[in-house]
Parts: structure tokens; C-alpha cells; sequence
């Protein structure tokens, strides 16, 4: 199991990649294992308010669906169109052409949005889990 | 992201809960599930295993999409050892069976196999069965492994009056399914068999590979194939040499995920989903596996007679969703707006790249196929959590292999 050390991450095991005001947010490694073939995921469209922690979307796979939380408090600004027409991208390139939406992250007080785990916060979470 | 568990029968129910149940469940199996002879292959190949009616079986080995298309293509290799098999042994064996079971067993030939069911008194199906019959007073039953002890007991209860014995003979046997367009010429590499002498539900003892196995020309995947019955010792060999055989071909190994959507595309019953105690065979549009004119009497005759000839109160149906989001086991499907039915298997159908499902309805929406064009708002639709997608009827199976 991968876990990108410049990454952050979420307990629902998403992924948050920080540039600026931008997040890119994906589903880690972990998670894409466990659900199996993506065939189907919703995400918010561009322009929406999305609220940390609160449910935004959808990860269908063979087996299971699964609800997608937003990592960040902020507004749509970019969703991955590639992941319509193949959504086995988010199996094969989880941390890269299988990303999500993008937010611009509304303003916040410490050098990280708050809320979200370090890489190795999550690699010991997800070892705990498989303990 | 967080779990929330839609699971077809294939899966175990996991509690509803963050995704790492899922995870932790697949990767630590509880400790009692059972071990085929071949559960520790399974393991140095990398598989999810998961547990799957107490016994410890691949979910997929790597993408289940990739091993369903390789089983549609070339061929795919099934470790099927969890399913129950029982012999019914004895001079009463053919009458027995007929009693006990809803089809003609002692019509059928030595060395031919037949899809059956075992009803209750009151029709309902108990397990859906193949049985082979070995020799004129030797049958083999190949039952569910959920089942198997069910079907055991009820076996044995019915067969009391009969010169017959009836023998748990699960731990005898490792099954191993071979299935696809390229299953035969993989096979005719490792025997002597002249395979164009098996035919479709036909069994042969033959040799594999040197060793000595039940071969049979049947399967769950709507492609051509076989089931192998070995015994346990050779499994692992025999599973080694057939992988060997068919690598140059595509063959790969293929788990329960894959197994489902293969034998939902081919319109094929899985039981505890379009199967149960609560429905008959001929709810499930199956009723020709019943044999009420057979000479003897059998558990369930006046109950599925008298269904038989009464306007039916449901119907198993195919749909296709137009939209994207999966139908799934319990699902309610509607008729302009108002429930009439609910969805028994579904997925995305890795061959026709759209959602597709297998669902009860009222005979009355059954009867309506020109829904494709029904206005926003009416005809047809499945509530995917809470959401009306509109779907269409379409015939079962949704696939039908190349003649």
C-alpha cells in the first residue's frame, strides 16, 4: 500500500493535495484496494459548496458504494472529467490520473487546512485497521 | 469516504461501518471459516479472500473486471470447493431422489447431469442442486455450500423409506471450474479424453493431468467450460498444471466477484437472491425443472400444482438502467412512481458497459416492455438510494455466448 508522503489525508481515507488555495482530492490507495473495480463515481459539480466532513459524492465499485466526504470547507472548482469514461483510473492511478474534484479551501488559521491526518498519521491508522 | 454496505450474497454481510471494516474483514477472515486444498494457493497468488458461507475463498485476485473479461474471452480458473456435495447411493436411490426432489432423476441417464431443486411442502425452494447421475444406483449432488446441511438433512429425511443412502461427501471433493471459449482446448492438452465426446451436462471419469477426476461439462459463467471433482491431495496439482496449461492462452484465475456478474449476465439464479423458501421455482420463471407428471409422488407436489396453474404474483424480470448508478440486492423497482417489485442481483455489466439487474415485479408491469419511452416521471425506474433511475425491461439472459 502506497502512501505519498507530501500528501494529506483523511480518515474516510481520502487524499488532499495542497497547491495555493487549491485541494485536489482523490481516495488513497488503501481504499481503492478494499472496494475493488471502480465503475461508477459522483462527484459535486463545479460551483459547489462543499463542508468538510459532510457527504458530497459517491464511489460505486463491483461489490459496494460507498459515500465520498469532502476533506475541506470551500467551493468546486474543478471536477476530473476523466473519470467518467473510465473509472478504473481511481484503481490504477489513485493518487494521480484518478483524482476527484479540486476546492479552492476557504480561508483558514494554521498551515493546513484542519482536520487532516499526516502520511504517517494515516499509514499507522490504515496498519492499525489491518491489525 | 465511509462504507455503506450494498453487498450481493456473494459478499459477507459486514456491519455497516467505515470502509476499513471492509478491509480488515477481508484481510482477517474469521478464524473458524473453513480452508479449501486450495485456500493457501489462493493466498501466494494474492488474493482477497473473504468469507463466504464459512469458508475462506478469493474474492478477486486482482481487478474482477479484467478476471470476467478473461472468462468472456479465453478462460478463467474457479476454486469452487465450498460447494456442498452429497452422494445418494443404493438400489431405492432413483426413487428416493424422485421423491425427494422436484425433477425426474430416474429418467436420467448414467453419466449425464441435470439442474434441479429441492422444494419445502409448501413450494418453496430449499437449494438449487445439479445432479449428476454416476451409475444406475449412484447419484452425486452438488448442492450451495450455504445448504449443503440443510439439503443433507432434508435429503436424508426423505430418503428414509428408501433402500438408499445418503453421505456428506464435501470434504471428498475439491472442485475446480474451468470456464470459457478456450476451456476446452486448455483441457485436451492435459488428457486423453476426446472432450467432443462430453457434452453439454454430460460426466465422464477421466484422467487430468495423470490424475483420476470427475470431469463434467457444466458451469455458472454462461461460457463453455468444466467442472473438475478431484480429490483433495491433487487439488493444488492439478490447479498448478491447468495454469500452467492455459497461460499461453489467457487463462487466469478468476474469484466470487467475478463469478457473480458472470452468472448474473447470463441470467443464471443465485440462491438467497432470485432463490429462496419464499419463492417457487416457477416464480423464478424456472418452472420447467419441475416434473408434476413424473410417476411418483414428492415433497412439494400439491403446492406446486396448485401454483402451477394460479395467475402468478410476481415475475423475475431483466432490466437495464439507463443512467449510471447500480441497482443492487433489495432495491425497490417502480411503476410511475409506486413500488411494484425489488431488484434480487444486480451490477455493472463488465460486456455491455451498463448497469444491469434481475428483479421481482408485478406481473402486470412484467407485461409492459414499451417503457423506453415513457414520459419523465412514469414508467419504469429502480430507487437507487432514494433516487428514481429510469430502467428498461429487457429478455433474460443479458448475455448469450457465440454459437
Amino acid at each position: 500500500m502506497t502512501v505519498p508522503a507530501e500528501l494529506y489525508y483523511t480518515p474516510e481515507h481520502e487524499w488532499v493535495s495542497i497547491s495555493g488555495a487549491i485541494a485536489s482530492v482523490g481516495i488513497t490507495d488503501h481504499a481503492q484496494k478494499a472496494l475493488g473495480d471502480v465503475v461508477f463515481v459522483s462527484v459535486p459539480a463545479s460551483g459547489t459548496r462543499v463542508t468538510a466532513g459532510e457527504p458530497c459524492g459517491e464511489v460505486e465499485s463491483t461489490k459496494s458504494v460507498s459515500d465520498l466526504y469532502s476533506p475541506v470547507d470551500g467551493e468546486v472548482t474543478e471536477v476530473n472529467q476523466e473519470i467518467d469514461d473510465d473509472p478504473g483510473l481511481v484503481n490504477s492511478d489513485p493518487y494521480g490520473a484518478g483524482w476527484l474534484f479540486r476546492v479552492r479551501v476557504d480561508e483558514y488559521d494554521d498551515d493546513v487546512p484542519p482536520g487532516l491526518l499526516s502520511a504517517a498519521e494515516y499509514g499507522a491508522l490504515t496498519k492499525e485497521e489491518e491489525e | 469516504m465511509r462504507l455503506r454496505a450494498h453487498h450481493t450474497s456473494v459478499l459477507p454481510k459486514f456491519p455497516v461501518g467505515s470502509l476499513s471494516v471492509t478491509y480488515s474483514a477481508a484481510a482477517q477472515p474469521q478464524h473458524q471459516a473453513r480452508r479449501t486444498p486450495l485456500t493457501h494457493v489462493h493466498e501466494q497468488l494474492g488474493a482477497t479472500l473473504t468469507d463466504f458461507a464459512g469458508w475462506l475463498m478469493p474474492l478477486r485476485y486482482g481487478s474482477e473486471t479484467a478476471e470476467h473479461n478473461a472468462v468472456r474471452t479465453a478462460a478463467g480458473l474457479f476454486d469452487l470447493s465450498h460447494m456442498g456435495e452429497l452422494s445418494v447411493t443404493g438400489p431405492g436411490a432413483a426413487a428416493a431422489l424422485d421423491y425427494a426432489l422436484v425433477g425426474a432423476l430416474s429418467a436420467l441417464r448414467p453419466g449425464r447431469a441435470r439442474y434441479t431443486m429441492i422444494c419445502a411442502d409448501d413450494g418453496g425452494v430449499i437449494d438449487d442442486l445439479i445432479v449428476y447421475r454416476l451409475a444406475d444406483a449412484e447419484y452425486l449432488i452438488v448442492a450451495n455450500a450455504a445448504n449443503a446441511p440443510v439439503v443433507c438433512r432434508a435429503l436424508e429425511e426423505r430418503a428414509a423409506g428408501y433402500d438408499a443412502t445418503v453421505t456428506d461427501r464435501t470434504a471428498d471433493y475439491a472442485l475446480i471450474a474451468l470456464q470459457g471459449p478456450r476451456a476446452a482446448r486448455i483441457l485436451a492438452r492435459l488428457t486423453d479424453t476426446d472432450l467432443t465426446e462430453i457434452k453439454y451436462y454430460a460426466s465422464y471419469r477421466a484422467e487430468v493431468g495423470g490424475k483420476p477426476v470427475l470431469l463434467a461439462r457444466t458451469g455458472y459463467t454462461g461460457e463453455d467450460g468444466f467442472e473438475l471433482y478431484v480429490a483433495p491431495e491433487d487439488a493444488e496439482y492439478l490447479w498448478t498444471t491447468l495454469a500452467e496449461a492455459g497461460s499461453g492462452d489467457g487463462l487466469v484465475p478468476a474469484g466470487l466477484a467475478a463469478r457473480d456478474t458472470l452468472r448474473l449476465e447470463a441470467g443464471m439464479p443465485l440462491y438467497g437472491n432470485e432463490l429462496s423458501r419464499d419463492v417457487t421455482p416457477y416464480d423464478a420463471g424456472l418452472g420447467w425443472v419441475v416434473k408434476l407428471d413424473k410417476e411418483s409422488d414428492f415433497v412439494g407436489k400439491a403446492a406446486l400444482a396448485a401454483r402451477a396453474g394460479a395467475t402468478a404474483q410476481r415475475q423475475l424480470v431483466g432490466l437495464t438502467c439507463r443512467t449510471r448508478r447500480v441497482p443492487r440486492h433489495g432495491y425497490d423497482i417502480l411503476w410511475d412512481g409506486s413500488v411494484c417489485g425489488s431488484v434480487t442481483s444486480g451490477a455493472r455489466s463488465p460486456t455491455l458497459g451498463v448497469p444491469i439487474a434481475m428483479a421481482y415485479v408485478r406481473p402486470d408491469v412484467a407485461a409492459e416492455t414499451g417503457t423506453a419511452a415513457a414520459p419523465e416521471g412514469t414508467g419504469l425506474a429502480v430507487d437507487v438510494r432514494g433516487q428514481p433511475e429510469p430502467a428498461t425491461l429487457v429478455p433474460l439472459p443479458f448475455y448469450r455466448r457465440p454459437s
